[in-house]
């Protein structure tokens, strides 16, 4: 069963996720002051302005926290065995919520403040999650 | 010296002893705990003039005063998950002191059990129109449990905290709740392995549920509810039992961000404002009643609320205190708390309730003289977005 996907409408984040059909990670930058939006939004939630730009990530950043899942009750996790979700901090200033792959064991293989690296799981709805693995 | 202002008192409270209720609805759980409440006061149902609401019973606002037949002066229905009750405790006092209400009552009713609501671990998802933060999260799997332990897993990470040390909170509760019947009873029906008090061992042995949390750190999910009843000065000299003032309060949010550190909670805001408005110091707090969803909500909650500093509520919660004959203060959700008493989802009220209960010296744990307590109130999720609520309590 697939993962839940992004629903829509839902305009703030549209864009992002339309951007993954093509494996770019985009965030939002405010063009006067340089502050960092993410989650995605139509403004900057420190100052109020709307003249932001979309800016593509290089997909590289570090553990903040994680939890290893080893119990959900949702039909799309319940089958997955242990899990690792995670908090990621992009190098250009955004955290990202996601999860951790390619360790062998989550329950011992991720630390806190592990570098990781982006890769890309296809939906069959055409957008591509955002994972991260040990870089 | 504690605030000796008097603007709203609690005078009123009812716990719905069951927390297995099938066959009940929580219109019903409150509809009961209001007269049981009013019946504590020694006030009657048309003295009601002020009517909060946090949407528990599928009636809001306007439902619910229909359903209950009152016709007040004040609705509100802050609706901010488990500390929905602080907040509303902190508004109440507020239109009491401004004359806009005399009598608040607050009702909770839930049967999150007996629907077998999978809060914990039923993961996110699917569920009510879209949104930015759930569009950015439900694809990810994270249940409510691995949210509050990414926070733990960040606490270890920075601070040295261990599962021994948190385990710490789920034995201090434990031992609180075999001294309460109701607690006892909400175990045995709930199937609790063992409804007796555990060691640290115990919990480090039960299962893990999201790393690093074990399931003796998690709350139970139970049925259950309550109400609260607060009055003006004036209202609370004829009451039944010994007025428990309201002498300071503070609300706050708190919520992921770019760069923000995720072991400091709600609590770091609103319990400065609480604590100037009572005019005392967390050091003078006989009882803490901390919304105990998991044993990092109390750790977190704890540091920020200023019993110790950042990063070393390890350290404070190991040393002899949490448990009510403790010399050291203060004693910890001395009914049971949510790991081992109630839990029907929305805690906040029963802070409320065993507050006052210690208040007035009728605790199953009592702490001898005691004075000064402080509910504070979580709602929401620890690790991306939530609520804090704290409301300072003293007897006269």
């Amino acid at each position: 069963m697939d993962r839940p996907q992004p629903r829509f409408p839902e305009p703030d984040t549209e864009p992002f996720w339309e951007a993954t059909k093509e494996h770019k990670l985009m965030y939002q930058v405010d063009r006067k002051t340089g502050d960092v939006v993410f989650f995605p939004r139509r403004f900057n939630p420190k100052n109020g302005s709307m003249d932001l730009e979309w800016r593509e990530s290089k997909g590289l950043g570090t553990v903040y926290t994680f939890s290893v899942v080893r119990l959900n009750r949702h039909p799309s996790f319940a089958a997955l065995g242990a899990y690792a979700v995670a908090y990621v901090d992009l190098d250009e200033g955004f955290r990202i919520l996601t999860n951790i792959t390619g360790v062998a064991d989550p329950t011992t293989g991720i630390k806190v403040g592990q570098r990781v690296k982006l890769k890309w799981e296809d939906q069959s709805t055409g957008y591509a999650m955002p994972l991260f693995e040990p870089a | 010296m504690a605030s000796q202002k008097r603007d709203a008192a609690i005078v009123g409270i009812y716990e719905y002893p069951k927390r297995k209720a099938p066959g009940v609805t929580p219109l019903q759980i409150k509809a009961e705990s209001a007269a049981k409440a009013l019946e504590d006061a020694g006030l009657s149902w048309k003295d009601v003039d002020g009517l909060y609401d946090a949407n528990d019973g599928a009636a809001s606002g306007l439902g619910l005063a229909e359903y209950f037949g009152f016709k007040p002066t004040v609705i509100d229905t802050t609706s901010v998950g488990g500390s929905s009750y602080e907040f509303q405790a902190s508004h109440a006092r507020r239109d009491i002191a401004a004359g806009k209400c005399k009598v608040a009552l607050l009702t909770y009713g839930s049967t999150a059990h007996s629907q077998s609501r999978a809060i914990g671990t039923g993961g996110m998802g699917g569920a009510g129109a879209p949104s930015p933060l759930s569009n950015m999260t439900d694809p990810y799997g994270i249940t409510l449990i691995a949210n509050y332990a990414m926070v733990a897993q960040r606490h270890m990470a920075m601070y040295g905290t261990t599962s021994e040390q948190l385990a710490r909170i789920s034995v201090a509760t434990r031992a609180h709740a075999v001294r309460n019947p109701e607690a006892v009873q909400a175990m045995a029906d709930l199937g609790f392995v063992g409804t007796g008090e555990i060691s640290v061992q115990d919990v480090l042995d039960s299962r893990v549920i999201a790393d690093p949390l074990h399931l003796l750190e998690c709350c139970m999910v139970s049925d259950g509810g309550g109400a609260v009843v607060i009055a003006s000065p004036e209202v609370a000299r004829g009451t039944k039992k010994k007025p428990v003032w309201i002498i300071g309060s503070g609300e706050a949010t708190k919520y992921n961000e770019n760069g923000g550190d995720l072991t400091t909670s709600a609590a770091a805001q609103s319990g400065p404002i609480a604590w100037r408005d009572a005019e005392v110091s967390a050091a003078e707090i006989d009882i803490a009643m901390i919304y105990d969803s998991f044993t990092i909500t109390v750790m977190v909650m704890l540091e920020d609320l200023g019993f110790c500093k950042k990063g070393e509520g390890g350290a404070f919660v190991s040393e002899q205190r949490l448990h009510y004959k403790s010399p050291l203060k203060p004693a910890l959700n001395t009914d049971g708390g949510g790991l081992s008493s109630n839990h029907p989802g929305m805690r906040g009220l029963f802070l409320l309730i065993e507050a006052a209960r210690q208040l007035r010296g009728e605790s199953h744990s009592q702490v001898e003289g005691a004075k000064l307590a402080v509910a504070h109130g979580n709602g929401g999720m620890l690790a991306t977005s939530h609520t804090g609520g704290t409301i300072i309590l003293a007897r006269d």
